[in-house]
């Protein structure tokens, strides 16, 4: 909403000398939030002054543009009172207009200064302005051509052009939609000056009759009141007057005729918008009813709507002839040659104007008033405004008849405590204070014992609820006297075991070196298949969005390897060598149980309605990728670096499964996207946690990654589902260590996981420890073999072990490990 | 102690002179202060107290002595020996240590050179900064909630007094899922786990929630469509603003620094009546809108950062959310965190906190 500051002064007698930062900073104390003070012209210095166009000659220059050579009287603005020669670009004026001109010496807007060049073999002495130059607004299409009565050469042009004028740019929040209007922020400047108001809406209005033009309502709910007027042998080409364009341009819209203009311009000023019609392209009476199954209308835009059911329409024997409140249609609209015009100023519905508006994506001035609620009693003084402009400015004659249908709806009655703004406030407000508060909103206030009873006025649909006074009341009180009070101390139980684990997880992984990574969770086609995931793989299942950014990519997603595997691309494109990255975020997969409920809000739904909105919403688990891409260990004085490969993968998982004190299961496996004979399946107690190992070569080249890059994804709810809670004090033996290598050749296929599980059920209770320490494939083991090499460790609790015994449990583990695995102890 | 000496050739045998016992003494000393390190020490060892050294075999030669010069030969061979010993022994003392110092200062290495074999990791600032968030206010006893992001239209809006044609509604740019009838959206702000926890427990309840929301916003170095939110909660008997207002200070000091406080100015959100908007003195010029004489560029001038969103609770959605409004009041508040972390570091362009640039997130290390 913007407001220049001497319409606001219209309606209220500020203090003389007031600035505008005063007011705009009390106004935001109350509210209404300074957006911006805007101050057209004021980087605009001198000399702008009025000339008038003495002569000018058009001159064809090679470039093929035609210049015009003026002369201009300046009046004495120019110091000889000489005529001003000037080159012209612009060709809408003639001799005789009174133009703009900023003479040399004078600066414009961006610094532009102004001085007498040369130019098209003229000296050029200034330049006539137009609106865009003097930064006015964004119409280049030729200069300025003041009204013949706007002044006389050498006039002062900044008055003329209202610049040096503040308008103040207000962000009305949705429940004050009273200051949409001048007479709303007047109202609330008055407010916190305690200043004398003048209500623009509190003008006498001629009574209804009978000789007004004829309006039905069917639908008393949803337009209570309809105001017709009728002006007659209106001059469709009368100007509007320029201060009130001048007004509606500061105000952000744009002039267009008197008749629209006049209906804008009251509409600002009272906030009550109004619709005009070409009453002659009326046939017969006009009646208000909700649309019927496939009636259809274009509106003035042009736009053919299909209308609903619950549409408001206005309607003639001809047919709709427009969305109530909302939009007018084609056939009645006003036009340049409109000479009767019918005012109508009705009240409408605002539930029913946002879902008509919504419903036909129409977002109108107009609309946005009726939708936030607009002051019901204000029809006919808005309508008689109408009708004195229009009759002002355009001639013609106010019709005596005067349509009145319906009556505007009652205000509520809330019923208060005297302190209930002091008890929701927190303030020390007393009883007198709260009354006077409420009167000076316009509330009618009845007192009773321990009670009050508030009526709000009529502009003030958003008042319903018993808070919505002590908001009232604060608010002129005062938030800075708010006083800052620390609630009781909370007995909380500190974080949850998963909010604890989360944690730990973060700073394992970067305690591992790993950087993390929040992306976005959108994910499309392109990046499953990058993922080189098959036509039916689960993860291709996902929660579609109905509005997504990019149709690229429309849904929420299943994996978070492809944000991460760009990340880590985009990395190694800015120059890193290496990169690794981890992210933990929730992913969702579809369930398809049914739409999720919507219930009423006047109490709460039972346990088994809410359980069913939860039910019918995706599972949304948390899950923990990594990406290892290039360099995993620099090169360095300590010799070569190394790159990332599986084994980090699956050595990042491990890590973690110690620091939860988990036992993380490694198999082998296949899936994408990862390399066929390099991906690990990772498990607690049976359950699958998700993948590890090096990437498919396929999917490192489509997301642009070095080959060997490797990345892990697992399903970090269930990670943390199986975490240890209590960790069991170790129960650990002082004996002697006794220590057993032993090298097994098995086949290649075998895994070292088959074999250290062997070894260690063979060993018994006496190992205490056993370790994998060497591979060997080679010559001496034969073709398709390996030699794995273990070191075990033996201890008792309560002895020292003997040789014998300890040759005894390594020969069984052997043993074991030779029945189960086929191995072969190396000699 | 050996005994008397039986195996010598007594033809051979010579009584040492005292003068000779004490010239053989004063060879081993000065080749013992001759001996330039343990080597050569060992050597002088050798050849001044071993087995063919002349004072051992001056002192195999004391049994053949007639017994009264015995004695006398006795002790002169011992006093000499005892000195030569522990010549050697404070020797040997003396040339370790400079053998000790000799060998550390061979081993002296470049302390300097780089040692980032592994390259380090890093959280990113959003979970730290989050986290920090939530300890404030678990160390006020409050506890933290979080939900699920992908959410009941219901829980999103309806339970929050945002009915079906509230116009706030159509302010907050929501993402549906398909289908769009179904009453399934992402989350446009965290205030579903406030519904969520008035629904699942019973007043007292000071619960925060930081947490990932969704608003349908072209992605520029001020918006996202995906940002991050923390919320706040407290339910209790004869909760007013001025508790809100206390404990934003508190946040706000905690947060930015001692002194650091905030200001509300009048509002409109649904889920809250009275209403307010939240700004912070700014931490950077403390509220004097310049730094050195220029504008502060941190608050553009005026002074004060605009934090968030709060108010008291409206009685509708205590209703809604089955909490006895007649014996408990409430506030909430909210704000960005994103935006919080983009002033309080100095982060120009939101973008950067989505790129999964290292060199970003590695500068914030381990801070808490
Ligand atoms: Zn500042």
């Amino acid at each position: 909403m913007k407001t220049p500051v001497s319409w606001i002064r219209e309606y209220v007698d500020l203090p003389d000398g007031l600035s505008t930062e005063d007011l705009t900073h009390r106004l935001t104390a109350l509210g209404l939030k300074l957006e911006a003070i805007q101050r057209a012209g004021a980087d605009i210095r001198g000399p702008l002054v009025v000339g008038r166009v003495l002569t000018m000659d058009a001159e064809p220059q090679k470039n093929g543009k035609t210049i015009n050579w003026c002369t201009v009287d300046v009046g004495a603005a120019n110091g000889s009172g000489e005529p001003q020669g000037i080159v012209c670009g612009a060709h809408n004026f003639a001799p005789g207009d009174l133009v703009v001109v900023v003479l040399p010496g004078g600066v414009l807007p961006g610094g532009f200064e102004i001085s007498a060049r040369k130019t098209y073999g003229h000296v050029s002495s200034g330049m006539i302005c137009s609106a865009r130059e003097l930064g006015l607004g964004e119409d280049h299409d030729g200069i300025i051509v003041l009204p013949a009565d706007a002044g006389t050469p050498g006039d002062d042009a900044f008055d003329v052009l209202g610049l040096r004028e503040e308008v103040i740019e207000f962000e009305i929040n949705p429940d004050r939609a009273y200051a949409l209007s001048l007479r709303g922020v007047a109202r609330e400047a008055a407010l916190a000056y305690g200043a004398p108001y003048r209500d623009p809406a509190d003008r006498p209005v001629p009574a209804a009759n009978a000789d007004g033009y004829p309006v039905e309502i069917d639908d008393p709910a949803g337009c209570p009141v309809f105001v017709a007027r009728k002006v007659t042998g209106f001059d469709p080409g009368a100007p509007t007057p320029d201060w009130m364009a001048r007004r509606l341009t500061q105000s952000g819209m744009r002039p267009i005729s008197l008749a629209v203009d006049v209906t804008n311009y009251v509409m600002l000023e009272i906030g009550r918008p109004i619709h005009g019609y070409d009453a002659d392209k009326l046939q017969g009476p006009i009646r208000v009813r909700r649309a019927r199954e496939g009636e259809r209308l274009t509106t003035l835009d042009g736009v053919d709507r299909a209308l609903s059911v619950e549409d408001l329409v206005v309607t003639d024997d001809s047919g709709i002839i427009g969305l109530g409140g909302v939009m007018g249609g084609e056939t009645t609209e006003m036009s340049g040659t409109t000479t009767n015009v019918l005012v109508e100023a009705a009240h409408w519905d605002a539930v029913s104007m946002f879902r008509t508006g919504k419903r036909h994506k129409i977002a109108s001035e107009a609309g946005k008033r009726n939708e936030r609620g607009v002051d019901p009693v204000v029809t006919e003084a808005a309508a008689d405004r109408v009708v004195e402009l229009l009759t002002t400015y355009g001639g013609g004659t106010a019709d005596s008849g005067v349509t009145v249908v319906g009556t505007p709806p009652e205000p509520p009655s809330i019923t208060i405590a005297y302190d209930l703004p002091a008890r929701v406030s927190g303030m020390p407000i007393d009883a007198p204070t709260t009354v006077a508060n409420l009167e000076a909103v316009g509330c009618a206030v009845q007192r009773a014992e321990a009670t009050l009873t508030a009526t709000p006025p009529p502009w003030r649909p958003d008042l319903n609820d018993p808070f919505d006074l002590v908001e009232e009341v604060a608010r002129i009180v005062g938030y800075d006297q708010v006083p800052s009070v620390l609630p009781r101390e909370a007995a909380g139980r500190g974080l949850t075991r998963e909010q604890r684990l989360r944690r730990r997880v973060g700073r394992t992984l970067a305690g591992a070196g790993c950087v993390e990574v929040i992306s976005f969770p959108f994910v499309g086609d392109a990046a499953f298949d990058a993922l080189g995931l098959a036509a039916d793989d689960p993860l291709r299942h996902t929660v579609r969005l109905a509005n997504p950014l990019s149709s690229e990519e429309p849904s929420y997603t299943t994996t978070l390897l492809p944000g991460l595997l760009r990340a880590a691309a985009r990395n190694l494109g800015r120059g890193a060598s290496g990169v690794s990255l981890f992210e933990t975020a929730t992913v969702a997969f579809p369930v398809d149980r049914g739409p999720a409920p919507i219930y009423g809000v006047d109490w709460r739904p039972t346990d088994d309605e809410l359980a069913k909105l939860v039910e019918a919403l995706p599972d949304q688990p948390l899950h923990l990728a990594v990406a290892l891409a290039g360099e995993r260990e620099r090169a360095g004085w300590w010799g070569a670096g190394r790159a990332s490969g599986w084994a980090d993968a699956i050595g990042i998982v491990r890590r973690l499964g110690t620091e939860l004190g988990v036992e993380v299961e490694v198999g082998a496996a296949t899936r994408m996207p990862w390399h066929p004979g390099r991906c690990a399946v990772l498990s607690v107690a049976g359950e699958v946690l998700g993948h590890a190992g090096e990437l498919h070569p396929k999917v490192c080249q489509a997301f642009g990654l070095p080959q060997r890059s490797a990345a892990v994804e697992v399903d970090l709810d269930a990670l943390m589902r199986h975490a240890r809670d209590v960790t069991p004090g170790p129960d650990f033996s002082t004996y002697p260590l006794a220590k057993e290598d032993v090298a097994l050749v098995v086949g290649e296929e075998v895994t070292a996981a088959e074999v250290e599980a062997a070894l260690r059920a063979g060993a018994g209770d006496l190992l205490e420890s056993i370790r994998l320490f060497d591979v060997y494939t080679g010559e001496q083991v034969g073709a398709g073999h390996k030699s794995l090499a273990f070191a075990l460790r033996f201890r008792a609790p309560d002895r020292t072990l003997t040789e014998e015994e300890t040759a005894a449990a390594r020969d069984a583990a052997v043993a074991l490990a030779a029945e189960r695995t086929g191995a072969v102890q190396r000699s | 102690m050996s005994g008397p000496n039986t195996d010598y050739d007594p033809v051979e045998v010579t009584p040492l002179k005292p003068e000779e016992v004490d010239a053989a003494r004063d060879a081993a000393l000065a080749a013992i202060a001759a001996a330039l390190d343990l080597a050569a020490l060992k050597q002088v060892r050798i050849e001044h107290t071993g087995d063919r050294s002349p004072l051992a075999l001056a002192n195999r030669e004391i049994g053949a002595l007639p017994p009264q010069a015995r004695k006398e030969a006795g002790q002169r061979i011992g006093q000499a020996r005892g000195a030569v010993n522990q010549a050697l022994s404070a020797r040997q003392v003396v040339l370790e240590a400079e053998h000790e110092e000799r060998m550390l200062a061979e081993e002296t290495v470049d302390v300097t050179l780089p040692t980032d074999r592994v390259p380090t990791g890093a959280r990113h600032p959003l979970t730290t900064g989050s986290e920090l968030i939530a300890d404030i206010f678990v160390a006020m006893g409050w506890e933290v909630a979080e939900g699920p992001v992908i959410e009941a239209e219901w829980l999103n809006f309806d339970a929050l007094n945002l009915g079906p044609d509230h116009p706030a509604r159509t302010m907050q740019d929501t993402f549906w899922t398909e289908p769009a009838d179904h009453g399934i959206v992402l989350r446009t702000h965290t205030s579903p786990v406030q519904a969520r926890t008035m629904l699942s427990r019973k007043p007292p309840i000071y619960v925060v929630c930081p947490g990932r929301v969704f608003r349908t916003d072209e992605y520029d170095a001020t918006h996202s469509p995906v940002f991050h939110q923390v919320e706040g909660l407290a339910i209790d008997e004869g909760i007013s603003l001025a508790h809100l207002k206390g404990t934003l200070d508190h946040f706000a000091a905690a947060m930015f620094g001692e002194g650091i406080s905030t200001r509300f100015r009048p509002s409109y959100f649904p889920f809250t009546e009275p209403s307010a908007e939240v700004d912070l003195v700014c931490f950077v010029c403390r509220g004097a809108g310049e730094l050195d004489g220029a504008p502060c560029r941190t608050c553009r001038g005026e002074g004060w950062i605009e934090w968030g969103g709060c108010g008291v609770v409206n009685p509708r959605v205590l209703r809604a959310c089955g909490v006895d409004a007649e014996r408990y009041t409430g506030f909430a508040f909210g704000m960005g965190i994103d935006r919080t972390l983009m002033f309080r570091h100095g982060i120009e362009d939101l973008r950067e906190l989505f790129e999964g640039d290292v060199r970003f997130t590695t500068a914030f290390g381990t801070e808490l």
